[in-house]
């Protein structure tokens, strides 16, 4: 089964502004193949979530068609289009036992008392809530909620399953717990899936594909890795993980790498950009744990040089704030039990590997 | 509006019903609730308007200009007003001093002045009149028998006022207390922590928060004071004519229809502008005070002193109240009340004969009327809040407008639009019924809209989703989840049912006959012990209704999974 966004747009009222419209979701297209897990990323407001209800059918798009499995179910009610979705409040019914939650779906299908016996108790299984289905909600945990959940959307084999930030209500530990739970079942039953979040810790964990997202539109897709190490523009890299962004001058523009000159120095970045011509300025992305940090012994040629303003000790890793010559830059060192700690007002050598630095245009006002 | 947002608006319209076409029983359920209140409500109401505005078949405002040219109508127009003014005032103020104490303090006794606060709620409208006529009137306890007094004005303005007071304030009270108990304690304790004393925290915070709630009050307590029919039919008299009684004589006693009629499009008008201005302006400005969980109230609000101020206050109105019924009581009672005070059966003995078929008819209309009420209220709310559909607003604003309309115009409405065939209604139980019905829908949409916010929307998309459609949706899982909701509403609407007069005493008959409006003609007779003993008889159906549905629900539902989830 796949899923297919094509051009999808939906305009909503404005609440604030009488007669004045928001583009909730802006032309997006995207695709889910058979089996696979991608998630939608983005800030809160962007449309993930508009997105995610115009594929469950709770939302009509004002343009653009939805596609299940080459179907167009567009014009289906929601009732109609067998999707799951596994709710962020959970949504589990509250008047009924927890067999009976995960029950419902078969019971709307007409199934058989014994086959919905049977299956209830083989799901309950595999989520671990065997022994617990006479238990009424309010007797569970937050997680075993999100299990019922679970159970219940998925016992329907639903042709997709939608997920809409079903991990956010749960505490830091029982939330990394539960999101490979999550992601073992989704690779057990190989249910195609489209998993809403902000939690970019959370997408670079369970997707095999992300699609970030922001003010309604697509900014990139691609997997975990590519869009860690190539973010697309300046907002996919600020949005995913945290970036010192530094400026360069385009020296030579070779056939698979660049030259630049940055602060008199000069740097060989292994990139393709067609965009950067000779003499341009572009944006180095430098990601905070590729800079690498030494105390000053004497000034060595390769390295730049700052001082450390500010240290923040976060146990596995150390944080510096360090200012190279009135630019701020943030740089996350390996464990401090190892390397030890510097301390403020030190000054510091650096360095980065030029292969773990990306180039874009530069853009003055820091759109691009 | 520009051609832009009227193309758009036609847009989703279309949209909307395209989706309604998939679920023919929705489009259905629909159609036939606009069918029913465009019937029962419209109608009716139209009615009204083109009888009074056609009295020769042609456009005439001649009916107006006769009435508004008398000067006994123009006095029973502002008088009406007046005492709509005053009676909100003087309600609302006990509404809140009830309200705020009672949620603010710790006093002692504080089931009693509830007690006192929710009485007048389930007795009919007129009990106080009653009360009032049984202590102040001519033959009254207090006036006569301890006082002396020959001739003491209790009719007219004063008694109609003190009536309308004690009879309304626990509307006010209901709303204000509903304020006070969501807005907390948080705020009042950040007011204090902030070095406000208790005084400053009350004006600064706590009174500007309820101003919408009291604002909102005083315009329900408006609509009520001037739809009210019973006390100032027992208190006015001739001295003081209002313009809900004068609807009624026109119509009954000068046998003039189409008079009947414009007078009581006249009376809609006040009241549909406090409705209007309740609904469109007041209940915007409702402020959201953002809180997880309800905090419990600060008893810290008063200083001792001001607490026993406050106690000393609601307790002389509790004391005043709890008179009324005690005196009610004892009439219901006495052999002749003022003369003869020795107990006796008599009084029921002589209610239970003559009324019997009264209160059979009561019992009947009541108890089909609300159930209706409260499962269309529940299913009026679900689509309006829930549902997307061309004219939802319009289906809602119909079925709460009936709200705003005095009873005794709805009453002629009915009258009117009933009394020819097809649509030969008069005289039977089933235009007792629907009027009922319908005008106490808006009490069903109420509780089933509150019921609603209470439920997470994402539990009905998780039914949706797997597969339920809306009808199925609303069985399996709204309706259960409404249940308290439902039967909130339900005792509402019988209690209302019960205790209703100005529309219904349009629409007795020899057949079927309501206890409230015998109570009405049997105080009118002089017969006070009866009526006395006939009021008791309606309350203690009222709470022994009441109480079953309490046992109901508690034997068979345990709702307590509504505070954990939300």
């Amino acid at each position: 089964m796949s899923v297919v966004l094509e051009n999808v747009t939906k305009v909503f009222e404005d609440g604030q502004r009488p007669g004045g419209h928001v583009r909730a979701v802006d032309g997006v297209s995207l695709e889910v193949s058979d089996g696979e897990l991608v998630t939608l990323l983005g800030p809160s407001g962007c449309g993930k979530t508009t997105a995610l209800r115009i594929i469950a059918g709770f939302e009509t798009p004002t343009a653009g068609r939805v596609l299940i499995d080459g179907q167009d179910v567009s014009r289906l009610p929601p009732h109609a289009r067998n999707t799951a979705m596994v709710f962020q409040s959970y949504a589990i019914f509250p008047h009924l036992t927890v067999s009976q939650n995960v029950a419902f779906g078969l019971q709307m299908r007409g199934a058989s008392k014994d086959e919905i016996a049977s299956r209830v108790q083989a799901i309950l299984e595999l989520v671990g809530l065997a022994g617990l289905q006479h238990r009424s909600p309010e007797q569970l945990s937050g997680g075993q909620q999100q299990r019922v959940a679970l159970a219940r959307a998925i016992i329907t084999e639903p042709r997709v399953l939608l997920f809409d930030e079903p991990l956010s209500n749960l505490d830091a530990k029982l939330r990394e717990q539960m999101r490979g739970e999550v992601r073992k079942l989704q690779r057990r039953l190989a249910i195609t899936s489209l998993y809403v979040t902000h939690d970019q810790a959370e997408a670079m964990a369970l997707s095999d594909r992300i699609i970030v997202m922001n003010a309604g539109r697509v900014q990139q897709a691609g997997a975990p890795l590519e869009i860690y190490a190539r973010p697309a523009n300046r907002f996919v890299a600020d949005f995913i993980g945290r970036v010192n962004f530094l400026h360069g001058q385009v020296r030579e523009v070779g056939p698979d790498r660049i030259r630049l000159d940055v602060r008199g120095r000069s740097l060989e970045v292994p990139v393709q950009r067609a965009d950067l011509r000779v003499g341009a300025v572009a944006s180095l992305l430098v990601r905070p744990e590729t800079i690498r940090l030494a105390p000053v012994q004497g000034t060595g040629p390769g390295t730049f040089v700052g001082t450390v303003r500010r240290v923040t000790y976060l146990g596995p890793t150390a944080e510096y704030e360090i200012d190279w010559d009135g630019t701020p830059l943030l740089a996350v060192s390996g464990s401090p039990l190892e390397h030890g700690l510097l301390s403020e007002g030190a000054r510091v050598a650096f360095d980065f590997p030029a292969a773990t630095v990306h180039l874009l245009p530069h853009a003055p006002d820091g759109t691009g | 509006m520009g051609i832009q947002s009227v193309a758009r608006w036609w847009d989703q319209s279309v949209r909307d019903l395209r989706r309604l076409r998939d679920e023919p029983l929705l489009l259905v359920a629909i159609a036939a609730l606009f069918g029913l209140l465009l019937l029962f409500i419209l109608y009716p109401l139209a009615r009204v308007l083109t009888v009074s505005l056609f009295p020769d078949g042609a456009f005439s405002l001649r009916l107006y200009g006769q009435l508004l040219g008398s000067w006994f109508i123009r006095q029973a127009f502002l008088n009406s007003v007046a005492m709509g003014i005053l009676t909100a005032v003087g309600g609302t103020a006990i509404g809140f001093l009830f309200a705020f104490t009672l949620t603010r303090t710790d006093i002692p006794g504080k089931s009693l002045l509830t007690l006192a606060a929710i009485l007048p709620i389930i007795s009919p409208p007129f009990v106080s009149a009653l009360a009032i006529i049984l202590l102040f009137g001519n033959n009254g306890l207090i006036t006569r028998q301890l006082l002396g007094l020959q001739e003491f004005a209790i009719y007219g303005m004063r008694g109609l006022l003190l009536a309308q007071v004690l009879t309304f304030f626990p509307v006010a009270y209901l709303t204000l207390r509903g304020v006070l108990e969501s807005l907390g304690g948080s705020l009042e304790d950040a007011a204090m922590n902030l070095g406000a004393t208790r005084w400053k925290a009350f004006r600064r915070v706590t009174l500007p928060l309820c101003l919408p709630g009291i604002a909102s009050a005083l315009l329900v307590l408006f609509i009520e004071s001037i739809a009210d029919f019973g006390n100032p039919l027992i208190l006015g008299g001739s001295g003081f004519p209002v313009l809900s009684v004068q609807v009624y004589l026109q119509v009954t006693g000068m046998y003039d229809l189409p008079g009947g009629a414009a007078l009581a499009v006249i009376l809609l008008v006040p009241s549909v502008i406090a409705f209007l201005v309740q609904r469109y302006w007041v209940s915007r400005k409702r402020y959201v005070t953002v809180s997880g969980k309800p905090t419990r109230a600060v008893i810290r609000a008063a200083s001792p002193g001001v607490q026993w101020l406050l106690f000393a206050a609601c307790g002389a109105v509790a004391l005043f109240v709890l008179l009324f019924y005690a005196t009610i009581l004892v009439g219901a009672f006495s052999r002749a009340w003022g003369a003869d005070h020795t107990p006796t059966w008599r009084n029921f003995g002589y209610v239970l004969g003559v009324g019997a078929q009264a209160i059979q008819d009561t019992l009947i209309v009541a108890v089909t009327a609300s159930p209706l009420a409260g499962f269309l209220g529940m299913a009026i709310a679900f689509l309006a809040i829930r549902r997307r559909f061309p004219g939802r607003r319009a289906l809602e604003f119909i079925s709460i407008l009936n709200f705003a309309v005095p009873g005794t115009v709805i009453g002629i409405g009915y009258i009117l639009a009933f009394n020819q065939r097809p649509l030969l209604l008069t005289g039977t139980a089933t235009i007792l019924i629907a009027n009922f019905l319908f005008r106490y829908i808006p009490v069903g949409i109420q509780s089933g809209m509150a019921g609603l916010r209470q439920i997470d929307p994402a539990i009905e998309e998780a039914a949706t989703n797997l597969g339920a459609s809306t009808p199925v949706t609303f069985r399996r899982i709204t309706l259960p989840l409404l249940v308290p909701a439902f039967f909130s509403g339900l005792v509402f609407s019988f209690v209302r049912a019960m205790t209703a007069i100005s529309a219904a005493i349009f629409l007795v008959s020899a057949d079927w006959n309501l206890m409230t409006v015998q109570i009405l003609s049997q105080t009118e007779a002089g017969r006070l012990g009866a009526a006395a003993a006939f009021s008791v008889l309606l309350i203690l159906i009222i709470l022994a209704a009441i109480g079953t549905i309490r046992l109901i629900l508690g034997q068979f539902f345990e709702y307590r999974y509504q505070a954990t989830f939300g």
